[in-house]
């Protein structure tokens, strides 16, 4: 029978093959043991603070939001974290726990690139082997990224099968787990995949709500009326919704990437354009045929370039409880440079579909309303893509 | 008794695995009945997935062929139909969750008594999440085929315990494709596996050569080959079908 802590309603579970099944039982049961162990918080929260540069900052954006002439705009400043974005959160949580359980290797699988350069990071500093697996398109895309990852030790493996982008690398490091289970542990990259994974990584990432949460209290006395993070599998929404998931009054709003548009098949926005299916060992949202096949979605932002959604949100959507929102290329690029020269922040790309949703959200609210935007990661990465975009011919 | 169960009634099993469409059915169709005049007494018959992740890149190019040449789930339930009308041996799916997810598992398992199927093998769907599909086989009576792989320390008895059709038991660590050795303790398996079920068990990933087979063989009921022969298909095209049966009749002459 489905073991239901794995569930979120209906979305979820294990579907992985044999092969894997005892690897996942035997994380599940590692979790469980140090999660609340003091010892292991206390070195988990060490390395948060004193290596990853925790607590991220929430910077109130007052050109922005003058600009604009409504809500007021607090930006959680994960981009500040050490290695540019929050998924240095879960990995130094994912990495630790791996070290406690004797593995010696960390696989992950990445698509902007920014996931893979939070693992090769935390195996650096853990004396851990590293495999990171990126879609060969991916490390084109995001070449900066790959030398990175190989300055920190790490294996860079690019991947040609599919579409050669995030999803087959997911598909390509559950093929690696499966043929070295005992000494590698496989650190994925968000809130996707079979259980536990979607639990561990939003408990590992759910620092980002609980530190806004506190932030904001202390600089406003309230609560935001509404907090907006960008989509792909979708960990740093999870992070930044969590500890607001019981306060009904605060809006939950997940931008996915339109590409060209929901009404094109240049699309990776899942919830608005998909349908209930099972893939990555997990029942969820996924672009797919009338058949199944699961579609080759397209963004022009890497990390959001994935088919699913992590099965917690597709929950939250069926009951209402967060929203999402398709926002496009176009309006993505035009939010990458407004803030960059409106507040001196150069956004991911990824966050940058965050940022252009919450300037509509604030022109139609009140001055007296509060938003708080996640700008998960640093733009440097996807400077030459969208001077490309723009027609100037800039490579790294 | 399934009908499963009647490949093995007669003396080891050589189980015969092609991806439906590869590159196409009419080569499929010749191809499976090219294996069973080889001897072969059970065909795996893959329903092709965009994303096959148990696959080794073999299988996985299967998969990407058939696609490309517009194989669609309905076209391949109408496909074994037409075999069906000569070809007696018993016909088992292989394909993944979200394919059946998405036909509605009701009517997959229907359509899969209409035309004749016996079972169906699910790889990304282990033991905890066949609820998700069993009452629907059960109904429509297609065995679910159970697998067991060399890391399932622990949880064969229970797997075994409520096989049906045969026990898949995959040899090695890693995706399908030929091995040049395979390491993992057969025999210690497929005697934890006895002492539940008189189900059969078969061995499968990673055999390609008489030899393995052989080996195999004596340690279990029968031996699943895929890669093997979809690296003929892939080699020869619509020609590939002689070549299937003579290594089929190789490989078959080698377990007896």
């Amino acid at each position: 029978m489905t073991n239901p802590e794995g569930r979120f309603g209906i979305y979820g579970g294990q579907y992985i093959p044999e092969t894997l099944m005892n690897a996942v039982i035997e994380l599940e049961a590692a979790y469980k043991k140090y999660k609340d162990d003091p010892a292991f918080r206390a070195e988990l929260t060490g390395l948060l603070d004193d290596y990853a540069g925790r607590p991220s900052r929430l910077y109130y954006a007052a050109k922005m939001t003058a600009d604009l002439g409504g809500a007021k705009i607090y930006l959680k400043r994960e981009d500040l974290n050490h290695t540019g974005s929050h998924k240095i959160n879960n990995v130094l949580g994912q990495a630790l726990l791996a070290k406690k359980m004797g593995k010696k290797r960390l696989i992950a699988e990445t698509g902007a690139g920014q996931h893979g350069v939070a693992t090769a990071t935390a195996a650096a500093l853990m004396d851990m082997e590293c495999v990171v697996f990126m879609g060969r398109e991916d490390t084109v895309r995001q070449a900066l990224n790959v030398y990175r990852m190989r300055l920190l030790g790490a294996e860079v493996v690019p991947v040609e099968t599919g579409t050669a982008t995030l999803k087959d690398a997911v598909s390509e490091a559950m093929r690696e787990w499966t043929r070295r289970i005992d000494d590698t542990h496989y650190c994925l990259g968000s809130v996707m995949g079979p259980h536990p994974f979607p639990t561990i990584v939003r408990d590992f990432q759910s620092v980002i709500s609980y530190e806004t949460k506190a932030q904001l209290l202390e600089k406003e006395g309230r609560l935001p009326d509404a907090v907006v993070a960008c989509v792909g599998g979708g960990s740093n929404a999870i992070g930044s919704f969590y500890h607001f998931i019981g306060d009904k009054g605060v809006r939950l709003i997940g931008c996915e990437a339109a590409g060209r548009g929901v009404d094109t098949f240049e699309t990776a926005a899942t919830v608005n354009t998909g349908r209930t299916g099972i893939f990555h060992g997990m029942k969820s949202y996924f672009c797919q045929d009338e058949y199944g096949q699961i579609a080759p979605v397209y963004s022009i932002s890497a990390g959001l370039d994935y088919p699913g959604v992590g099965p917690e949100h597709a929950y939250l959507h069926d009951i209402g409880r967060a929203e999402y929102v398709p926002v496009t290329d176009d309006e993505a690029v035009e939010a990458f440079e407004y803030l960059s020269r409106t507040e001196g922040i150069i956004p991911a790309i990824e966050s940058a579909h965050a940022v252009a949703y919450a300037k509509k959200l604030a022109k139609e609210m009140s001055r007296d309303g509060i938003i708080v935007v996640t700008i998960s990661g640093r733009g440097d990465k996807d400077c030459a893509a969208i001077a490309r975009y723009r027609g100037e011919n800039i490579y790294e | 008794m399934s009908n499963i169960q009647s490949a093995f009634s007669d003396g080891k099993a050589f189980i015969a695995f092609m991806t439906c469409g590869d590159p196409d059915l009419a080569t499929t169709a010749a191809a499976v009945r090219a294996a069973a005049e080889g001897g072969a007494d059970l065909i795996e018959l893959g329903i092709p997935f965009s994303d096959p992740t148990a696959e080794g890149p073999v299988i996985q190019g299967a998969n990407v062929r058939a696609l490309k040449g517009g194989v669609t789930t309905d076209k391949i339930f109408a496909f074994v139909r037409e075999l069906r009308a000569d070809v007696k041996i018993p016909l088992v799916f292989m394909t993944y969750a979200n394919v059946v997810f998405s036909y509605g598992a009701r009517r997959f398992m229907s359509a899969c008594r209409d035309c004749g199927i016996d079972g169906i093998v699910l790889p990304d769907v282990p033991y905890e999440e066949r609820d998700e599909f069993l009452p629907y086989c059960r109904d429509a009576g297609i065995d679910l085929i159970s697998m067991i792989a060399p890391t399932s320390a622990g949880r064969i008895a229970m797997i075994a315990g409520e096989a049906e059709g045969f026990v898949y038991v995959v040899s090695s660590l890693g995706v399908t494709g030929a091995r040049g050795e395979i390491t993992t303790d057969i025999s210690s398996i497929v005697s934890v596996i006895r002492g539940v079920t008189s189900v059969p068990c078969a061995v499968g990933f990673g055999i390609s050569r008489p030899g393995q087979a052989r080996e195999m063989a004596e340690l279990a009921d029968g031996v699943i080959v895929g890669s093997a022969i979809v690296r003929l298909l892939e080699k020869y095209g619509a020609a590939a079908p002689a070549h299937i049966r003579d290594y089929v009749r190789e490989m078959k002459a080698a377990m007896i």
